[in-house]
């Protein structure tokens, strides 16, 4: 068995937005659309200011409320590493996984169908990291076997102390922010 | 990052259409379709209960078991139409009958939408000589298939309970597919389901009523009416309708028009009593943007004016006028717009003060 | 003029390339990928990115004859594999709909930016005629040029021949000459083009000014976040909390305007304490005895009211370098241009640095070298007759490169004589030089102005003729081996091809010199030919290059204390604590701080920056970037903005002192700024309406810098200058 996740280390992240654009050359996502994007979260007043900078996607839930809600199974959870995907003859454009995404990391692509991150599943299963791994020029994103203790992502996640996104929505997200 | 002092930016560079900068992914077809749904299930509540109650073995000119399943038909048509139009992959759509999902409130609605069109069917089929005379002469089958349901009382009780039970289904559902999106917080309450229920029975009881008050005959009719009115009331002259029915379908708007005000208080009532979250979803509604027009068109508008008419009318005060019906109704369709609207901008992140 | 000597660095010759085995073996498993992947319609082209000046190696893949992804050369000492974010993007120049296709001549007014499409040979004609004319009416000394970056290699050889020497590139007077010419004149040597900054071993790192993260020097980034991720001590000093400072352990919010006064307090407190490396400063330093007696009085005491920064934070942050010396890395910064004392502080930099004992230690700044590729032989350039027009009587004593601005000055007066043509290559002088309007000045004294562009920029709304070149992904430049860490040699060649009639600038510059009659300095018919040869003479195969992108060479000693040899071409062949010959030329020999001005009540220090995924004003038409970020936002104290009812998402308007008024600009109301400053991004508010996809969006800090403060010491044009107030939309 094997569940993928990710650990982003926020420490080294600049917010510098490679892994947006990697991932819109590398899976061809529409103008205007993004798969992932930066978010700057601020702290405090003038000078004692902090910032966490975060790379964010569809975290690939465990429990994943955009596979629940989807009337056609369209949406369904991957045979192989929980990754959350969306096959695209079955979607009808509903929408309701978009409106079911507390993290709001769908979108409808404009060939009509529900689009989001998929872990780039086609390079993961030719050994490769997914596209914003593979360019982060800072080394702070790391992909991964949950499953497997001796993987980059379990090591690290074991080691350090981290957070996830909306803990007490329930969706038992799978990317961790390392900080 | 471990904060050590409040929230003061959010700053995300995501800007994706129907999302950013909050969601907006549903527009007018998804509160037209909701509202026409629900007043189909009160319909289908309505004639059920009647034919259950009633059990008429011979044609009679019942509005509720005649107009009732006809405009049922035609509003339930033209629901999933407005649902059509929302989707976005709309040739892939046959997909939602390859399946049936069992945690998806969507897959649970397109099953029960294939149940409702035999249930409004075989009810309208029991009566439609007498709705419509006219296709009935040149039909005669019409006739036969009438007469065949009505000399079986089980048939009659088995349709009026299959519609009373795919309409309560029918009602709920628009409700629990809404209150299923937990990352909605607004749209997050069990208390949803028998909300949009009672709201269809209540705009649906509006409507039979309405009808009624409509087809009045001549000299009992309002000058002001007859003239707006006067080519509707030709059709029916030729039909006899039970003038008893109109108290008794005001009474029972009444009776729906208070329910749902309980209901929505309880549903504000959960929410205030929830998560900060959820009592900010609640203040869009009470103070905040959405204010408003939920106060004056929701509470006003569309439930305390027409019970206050509706009470006056029974008291033969005032005359049965289509007033009610038309804030009702019309309270119906701002309801669900107002929960549409307001609940894509309730959110689960963290507001800033 | 040349007091100060030009930069130097470790030459690698071919003798020496014996890594270059390993490295083509490393660069067969990575590209044995290109030969399985052809079978299936996928190429992978070596080439390297030009969408800044970092020019980092890269692979491009292109699938079924599209461009489908740009990635990092793993082989590439620069990117290490990765690309930046607007190398990533780069593609999106290829397809980009506002580019130039045609060469260009105008039939109204400059500026008006109408045109009529014409040949290459017709441009190329009435160029070459209009050259003629001026080097018969003028002499060819009156044709000067604005250049930046590798692709205008060429262009100068050209101008070269043709008899110029007034060759400028914006860069040195505009951005990064401040800061080299205080260090070479402290140690002999500037900071280096790709700065010879060994962040990734340092221990301590200071940063003043410079905001990494934001400004994407792709190398410096990734060490940055190697360094943070080692735990370094980071300190951050900036009016605005970049997200360099949001990973510090200091922050200094320090007044702007006012960092020599802290650099000087700094010093002060480690001369005091007796925390320098004595054993590195008597060994190399010179004049130490003086330099300490003038530090004496710049106390954190002293410094406070000046910065901000109170004196235990000061006393704190010094005693912190000193503790991990001498990994210990004061950054040079690279926009330099600041306050018109910026060489000076570019010397207290480079002062606090050999204190440290950083200059050619690990963590601090190694001695870079790079492989020396014959140049192709060509008969001797004509000797000018007339001195360089830039610095006339040498006014800027200390300035090694030539002044952009200079040249543009003269051009103005016609003095020491007149300047009537000018070749703009890779540079949109409108947002590069200061005060537009002097800009506009100058051109309209010209008789000839020719502009080498990708995209129709406003320089280019200016020209006579403007002659489109192919981008970096679909031509050859010439060979790449800047001096760094690891030395190597680097090709660019095309990936995809030009779209319309856009041409490289090796064939623009070779054509222009036939039909300048100088075709002599052009002895090779193609590119290739050119580039083979250079190679042969090297010893090197050009085969390999083309296959493999990159040749690395083998990294000589890049530290003292590894054998790299410390050197000072300074007057005393040392490191200058005191610097005599700024004494005789009547400068300080130390640096002294000088109170910056105050703006009027109510306005603000317009300060400006870089964001990671645009270079300049040169990528607002690039759909992909743009996708990014689509304009720039003003900066405002959330405090001042709140007070001025504005908050985030709101549009406003700057003024500046001298009347001058911005474009709308969205407003971000943040705590991460001080409330007397406001920050934008620059490059965008783009005013040329050939640039559809970029015109109007955000606005221009370029407009709004009308004032500048010149140098003078080497002529830089200091540009956080000019104040604004706001104005709010009704």
């Amino acid at each position: 068995m094997s569940r993928f996740a990710m650990a982003i280390d926020t420490r080294r992240c600049v917010g510098c937005q490679d892994c947006v654009v990697a991932c819109k050359t590398e899976n061809g996502v529409p103008e205007g659309y993004c798969r992932d994007w930066i978010t700057e979260e601020v702290h405090g007043a003038f000078p004692t200011v902090q910032l966490e900078i975060r790379s964010e996607r569809c975290n690939h839930c465990d429990n994943p409320p955009c596979v629940t809600c989807c009337p056609t199974g369209a949406s369904h959870v991957h045979e192989r590493g929980g990754v959350v995907l969306v096959t695209h003859e079955k979607c009808i454009g509903c929408k309701a996984c978009l409106a079911a995404c507390p993290y709001d990391a769908r979108f409808i692509h404009p060939d009509g169908y529900a689009d989001k991150c998929t872990f780039c599943i086609h390079r993961v299963e030719q050994g490769l990291n997914p596209a914003c791994v593979s360019v982060c020029p800072t080394h702070c994103m790391h992909f991964g076997d949950l499953d497997d203790p001796q993987s980059e992502v379990s090591v690290l996640l074991s080691s350090r102390p981290h957070h996830v996104l909306l803990p007490d929505a329930g969706t038992k997200p799978c990317i961790f922010y390392l900080t | 990052m471990i904060a050590l002092t409040a929230l003061t930016e959010l700053t995300v560079s995501r800007h994706n259409p129907l999302v950013d900068p909050h969601l907006h992914i549903w527009e007018w077809q998804i509160p037209v379709y909701l509202f026409f749904g629900g007043m189909v299930a009160g319909l289908m509540i309505i004639a059920g209960v009647r034919l259950i109650a009633l059990r008429p073995q011979q044609r009679e000119a019942l509005v509720c078991c005649t107009i009732g399943p006809l405009i049922g038909l035609f509003f339930l048509s033209l629901g999933m139409f407005t649902l059509f139009l929302d989707l976005s992959h709309k040739l892939y759509v046959w997909r939602l009958y390859t399946t049936f999902q069992i945690t998806s409130p969507m897959s649970w609605g397109s099953w029960i939408l294939l149940l409702v069109y035999p249930a409004l069917v075989a009810n309208a089929l029991a009566h439609l000589p007498e709705a419509i005379p006219a296709l009935a002469k040149r039909f005669p089958i019409l006739v036969t298939v009438s007469d065949f349901i009505l000399a079986r009382v089980q048939w009659v009780v088995g349709i009026g309970v299959a519609n009373v039970m795919v309409g309560i289904a029918l009602g709920i559902y628009t409700g629990i597919l809404l209150g299923a999106l937990g990352a909605r917080p607004l749209w997050n309450s069990a208390v949803l389901g028998p909300l949009f229920l009672f709201s269809g029975l209540s705009t649906a009881t509006a409507l039979l009523h309405g009808i009624l008050v409509i087809t009045t005959p001549d000299e009992e009719r309002p000058a002001f009416a007859d003239f707006l009115l006067s080519a509707l009331a030709q059709l029916t002259q030729a039909r006899p309708l039970d003038k008893n029915v109109g108290p008794v379908l005001a009474r029972a708007d009444n009776s729906f028009l208070t329910i749902e005000l309980a209901l929505l208080g309880l549903f504000l009532l959960g929410h205030m009593t929830s998560t900060g979250i959820h009592q900010q979803a609640a203040s869009l509604l009470l103070t905040g943007s959405y204010g408003a027009v939920f106060w004056v068109f929701v509470i006003g508008l569309g439930i305390v004016l027409p019970l206050v008419l509706q009470s006056l009318e029974l008291q033969n005060r005032i005359r049965h006028t289509i007033a009610p019906v038309i804030l009702v109704v019309f309270g119906g369709i701002a309801l669900r717009f107002i929960l549409v609207y307001a609940g894509q901008e309730s959110h689960w992140f963290q507001a800033l003060n | 003029m040349d007091q100060v000597s030009r930069r130097r660095f470790l030459k690698i010759s071919a003798g020496v390339i014996a890594a270059a085995g390993a490295a083509g073996a490393a660069a067969d498993r990575v590209l044995a990928g290109a030969r399985s992947a052809a079978q299936s319609g996928l190429k992978r082209i070596p080439t390297f990115c030009n969408v800044c000046f970092w020019q980092c190696g890269a692979i491009a893949s292109v699938r079924d004859g599209k461009l489908w992804k740009i990635e990092g050369h793993p082989l590439d000492p620069l990117s290490h594999g990765r690309l930046c974010p607007r190398g990533t993007g780069g593609i999106g120049a290829h397809s980009d709909p506002d580019r130039l296709r045609s060469p260009l001549i105008r039939v109204s007014e400059r500026g008006e930016e109408r045109w009529k499409a014409v040949t290459w040979d017709e441009a190329l004609t009435f160029i070459a005629e209009r050259m003629q004319k001026i080097k018969a009416d003028y002499g060819p000394e009156s044709f000067a040029a604005f250049i930046h970056g590798l692709g205008g290699t060429f262009f100068k050889h050209t101008l070269r021949a043709y008899g110029t020497n007034n060759i400028a590139a914006p860069s040195f007077a505009q951005c990064r000459g401040p800061r080299d010419v205080g260090f070479t004149l402290t140690f002999g040597d500037d900071a280096g083009a790709l700065e010879r900054t060994d962040i990734e071993n340092a221990q301590c790192l200071v940063l003043i000014g410079s905001h990494l993260g934001e400004n994407m020097h792709n190398t410096q980034v990734q060490e940055f976040a190697t360094a943070v991720g080692k735990g370094a001590s980071i300190i951050v000093v900036d009016p605005r909390f970049s997200v360099a400072a949001s990973k510090a352990k200091f922050y200094l919010p320090i007044k702007a305007g006012t960092d020599i006064a802290l650099l000087l307090a700094w010093m002060n407190v480690i001369v005091g304490e007796k925390l320098y490396d004595k054993e590195y400063v008597d060994k190399y330093g010179f004049g130490f005895e003086q330099f300490a007696a003038e530090i004496q009085p710049y106390t954190p005491e002293w410094a406070y009211p000046e910065t901000g920064i109170d004196p235990e934070t000061i006393r704190a942050t010094a005693r912190e370098m000193a503790r991990y010396r001498p990994a210990t890395l004061i950054h040079p910064g690279r926009h330099s241009s600041w306050y018109g004392d910026d060489a000076q502080r570019g010397r207290a930099i480079a002062l606090l640095n050999a204190l440290m004992g950083s200059w050619g230690r690990k963590g601090g700044l190694y001695a870079p070298s790079a492989v020396a590729v014959p140049a192709y032989p060509h008969p001797a350039y004509p000797k000018p007759a007339k001195p360089e027009v830039d610095n006339p009587n040498n006014k800027y004593p200390f300035a090694n490169e030539n002044i952009s601005t200079g040249i543009r000055e003269a051009t103005m007066t016609g003095k020491p004589y007149p300047v009537k043509g000018w070749l703009v290559y890779a540079t949109n002088l409108m947002y590069s030089l200061p005060n537009q309007a002097e800009t506009i000045r100058a051109i309209q004294q010209l008789d000839l102005l020719v502009v080498v562009d990708v995209i129709p920029s406003e320089i280019a709304g200016y020209a006579d003729v403007v002659l489109p070149e192919a981008n970096y992904l679909e031509r050859y430049d010439d060979l790449h081996a800047e001096p760094f860490k690891v030395p190597f040699i680097a090709l660019r060649q095309p990936v995809v091809e030009a779209p319309d009639d856009q041409k490289p600038n090796w064939w623009i510059a070779k054509k222009l010199a036939e039909k300048l009659g100088l075709g002599v300095y052009y002895p090779w018919n193609d590119i290739e030919e050119y580039l083979a040869a250079r190679l042969k003479a090297g010893g090197y195969s050009y085969e390999d290059l083309k296959r493999d992108g990159i040749i690395l060479g083998k990294q000589p000693p890049i530290y003292f204390e590894d054998g790299a040899p410390a050197m000072f071409d300074t007057p005393s062949k040392k490191i200058e604590f005191f610097s005599t010959q700024l004494q005789k030329a009547g400068f300080d020999p130390v640096p002294k701080y000088t109170q910056p001005e105050v703006g009027a009540a109510g306005s603000y220090r317009l300060l400006f920056g870089r964001a990671p995924v645009h270079s300049f004003s040169r990528t607002q038409t690039n759909h992909l970037l743009m996708d990014l970020l689509s304009e720039n936002a003003v900066w405002i104290n959330a405090t001042e903005a709140a007070r001025l009812g504005l908050k985030s998402g709101d549009h406003v308007r700057l003024r500046n002192q001298d009347g001058a008024v911005s474009n709308r600009i969205l407003v971000k109301a943040t705590e991460r700024i001080r409330p007397e400053c406001v920050y934008m991004v620059h490059g965008f508010g783009h005013t040329a309406k050939g640039l559809r996809f970029a015109f109007g969006k955000g606005a221009s800090d370029s407009e709004l810098i009308t004032r500048y403060k010149t140098d003078p010491l080497m002529g830089g044009t200091g540009m956080n200058v000019n104040f604004v107030t706001i104005e709010t939309e009704a």
